[in-house]
């Protein structure tokens, strides 16, 4: 209840937001499309603590930021590989069992893999990460890292 | 709009823009599925990241700022999951991970 009661301020805010229109009959518009959007996903079974992880919202503005750095600099040593005349890329393949427990985790890690340029998650379970890398440095970098335990302290938060 | 935030905005729209083409350059020089991959991920992650920040700078504090943001966390949780997607699917199709181009399984 309290999952779908959120999810309904999101989406009229998301409304209003897009529209920037105030008349009564595009609110009343926006109200009533919010509500059966809401009655969808509880229908669906996805306005639930998996499907609407709303109560990461805290650790994710924390992990966010830390991502995006990482991001930059990976996309910085991709950038020197490619620009490098010589082209020195050894794609390698490495696999890894993940530490996170929640599917919102496993997904959160495995995104944040695809995410940072150099390396791509290609496949994905509670057991084992198939990682490749770009170069052999950048897909080893991914197994037992500090994302790896970053997201894991981040899917723990209650 | 002062002088400082212009340069700021200037500055991510510029290294968005060469991420975009280093990204590109990438996809012509490597030579196989998977390192491609790489270089194309430096263009949704890098490029376009930079380059909606330095729109949003532009934007000040309007409701076009919060389409900019929306596009930006659309591609934040889209385009890792459709690359996943794309290199899964080239995995279950029997692409190797050695593979160079010209020898690709749909070509044989």
């Amino acid at each position: 209840m309290l999952h779908s009661a959120i999810l309904f301020v999101l989406f009229y805010a998301f409304w209003v937001l897009m529209s920037g229109l105030f008349t009564p009959f595009l609110l009343a518009a926006g109200a009533a499309s919010s509500l059966a959007v809401v009655w969808f996903a509880v229908r669906m079974h996805v306005a639930d603590r998996e499907g609407h992880p709303v109560h990461l919202i805290w650790p994710a503005l924390a992990y966010w930021p830390w991502l995006v750095r990482e991001i930059l600099k990976s996309a910085l040593d991709v950038s020197r590989v490619i620009l490098d005349p010589r082209l020195p890329a050894s794609p390698t393949v490495v696999s890894f069992k993940p530490r996170q427990r929640t599917v919102v985790g496993l997904v959160t890690h495995a995104n944040s893999i695809t995410l940072t340029p150099g390396t791509l998650s290609v496949e994905v379970g509670p057991e084992r990460f198939v990682v490749h890398g770009l170069t052999r440095a950048s897909a080893h970098a991914a197994v037992d890292s500090e994302m790896d335990r970053r997201v894991e302290r981040f899917e723990r938060v209650r | 709009m002062s002088a400082a935030l212009d340069i700021a905005s200037w500055a991510l729209l510029l290294a968005g823009g060469a991420f975009c083409m280093v990204g590109a350059l990438g996809l012509v020089r490597l030579r196989s599925f998977f390192p491609r991959t790489h270089a194309a991920s430096v263009i949704d992650s890098a490029g376009a990241g930079l380059l909606l920040a330095g729109l949003l700078l532009q934007a000040g504090w309007t409701l076009v700022a919060v389409k900019l943001v929306m596009i930006g966390l659309l591609i934040f949780f889209a385009s890792p999951t459709a690359t996943h997607a794309l290199a899964n699917a080239a995995r279950e199709r029997g692409v190797s991970f050695e593979h160079a181009e010209g020898e690709a399984p749909s070509k044989r």
